[in-house]
């Protein structure tokens, strides 16, 4: 228990949390591997893990009818990966191993508890949150210009 | 003598076009191809630095500027990577060994290679714009003692798009060289990144306060960039680009390409961010 707190404070998405916030979800936290291949989720399945990466690289991925599937993101270590569990979503898109990854698994329904427990880290949890997802829709209006285009 | 003048004097004919022959044609892309040209007296050659243009002309059809793609250490053949959108890069696609093309230049500023000696190099770029660091790259791996940590972050719309594929997995086998590619939407069997150039960059390992950082693409890609880049430190004086204009004469005379009281052909194209960048802010300039 003592080292899965160390890694998480380790990781980016919970640097500069306080010790006792991260020994508070460290009950919610566990080791995970995935082989290449191996899905973390598929589209309209619920969100009951919420993954840190620590090693490798997923695709989340749709499917597009006629299209077959496609590649929208990759994340990569240090990133998060199923933010839509602290809400208590589902998951929109197939995730899925492009190679060996280790991630640290957040159990959703654990960490909602905890963050509706003590607000401040309820708080702390969601501003990260909301700088992951500030800079995934700032990529995402950016992708969209299709800037590379021939007219461009 | 205003010093734009005194540089207009000093060459020796630049508004004369001299012939060059076709020595090669190869497509990179569907919409790109790489055109080697060589003087008709194979003795002669051209030198040129990292980031500077020619005008490339056919005969009644048009004149374009066209960055040099080439190894500028290697100024045998010089080398331009055009993509196709007018007339006059169609028609210069369709060319073969042994046709001949009117050539002006080099023109224009290059890249900042001494101020990045002794510091970490960070590449932006996307698209085409790989195509004018090309020979930044050329040059960092002929002397590669020069400079600290080197990183390339390249951009393209889709795994088709991707320039210079073989060259791209052969950098990449250099320890010394890392190189990140990232396209925006992918197949499946694609096993890089997809996301926008940008984000690869907080992620990219070098020194931001001891870095010099050269981005190259379509200007909202370069915005992006350099929000990116002074979010992680590095500052504007060290941040440098390529801006992409009408130019005409190349010598500062037309007009064309002028953006307030600069001459992109010749005070440009290469412009420290510092200098350029709050121009690329204002809508239409």
């Amino acid at each position: 228990m003592e080292s899965l707190a160390r890694i998480l404070a380790a990781h980016p998405f919970l640097e500069g949390m306080g010790q006792e916030h991260i020994e508070f979800i460290t009950g919610c936290a566990s080791n995970v591997v995935f082989n290449e291949g191996e899905f973390l989720y598929k589209q309209g399945s619920p969100v009951d893990k919420i993954y840190l990466l620590r090693h490798g690289r997923v695709a989340v991925q749709s499917f597009a009818p006629g299209r077959g599937p496609v590649t929208v993101d990759v994340a990569t270590s240090g990133d998060l990966v199923g933010w839509s569990g602290l809400v208590g979503g589902g998951a929109r898109f197939d995730v899925i191993a492009l190679e060996l990854v280790r991630a640290i698994a957040l159990d959703s329904a654990c960490l909602r508890a905890k963050c509706d427990a003590d607000p401040k880290l309820g708080h702390a949890m969601f501003m990260r949150v909301a700088d992951v997802l500030e800079h995934r829709l700032e990529s995402t209006r950016v992708q969209l210009l299709d800037m590379y285009a021939s007219n461009h | 003598m205003p010093q734009t003048t005194e540089r207009l004097h000093k060459a020796a004919d630049p508004t004369l076009p001299k012939l060059m022959i076709v020595d090669r044609v190869r497509r990179e892309t569907s919409d790109t191809f790489t055109i080697d040209l060589v003087e008709p007296d194979l003795a002669k050659t051209m030198s040129f630095l990292p980031g500077q243009f020619n005008m490339i002309g056919l005969p009644g059809i048009g004149e374009v500027p066209i960055s040099i793609s080439g190894d500028p250490e290697s100024s045998r053949k010089i080398v331009h990577t055009i993509r196709e959108v007018g007339e006059v890069t169609r028609a210069l696609g369709r060319l073969k060994p042994g046709a001949q093309v009117m050539i002006r230049g080099p023109f224009g500023t290059s890249w900042p290679m001494d101020k990045a000696k002794g510091c970490d190099l960070v590449l932006v770029t996307g698209g085409i714009g790989l195509a004018p660091l090309r020979p930044v790259i050329y040059s960092v791996m002929h002397n590669r003692a020069l400079y600290g940590r080197f990183v390339l972050l390249y951009g393209a719309r889709t795994p088709e798009d991707v320039l210079f594929m073989k060259e791209l997995a052969e950098w990449r086998s250099h320890f010394d060289f890392d190189l990140q590619i990232t396209v925006d939407r992918a197949p499946t069997t694609w096993r890089n990144n997809v996301g926008v150039v940008s984000r690869l960059i907080p992620r990219a390992p070098f020194d931001p306060l001891d870095t010099v950082a050269m981005v190259c693409g379509p200007e909202v890609m370069i915005r992006y960039s350099v929000q990116e880049l002074e979010r992680c430190g590095v500052p504007g004086d060290s941040i440098f680009l390529s801006m992409e204009r009408n130019m005409k004469c190349g010598v500062g005379l037309c007009g064309h390409c002028q953006l307030r009281g600069s001459f992109i052909c010749l005070d440009g194209p290469v412009y420290s961010w510092d200098q350029m960048g709050r121009q690329m802010e204002i809508r239409e300039l």
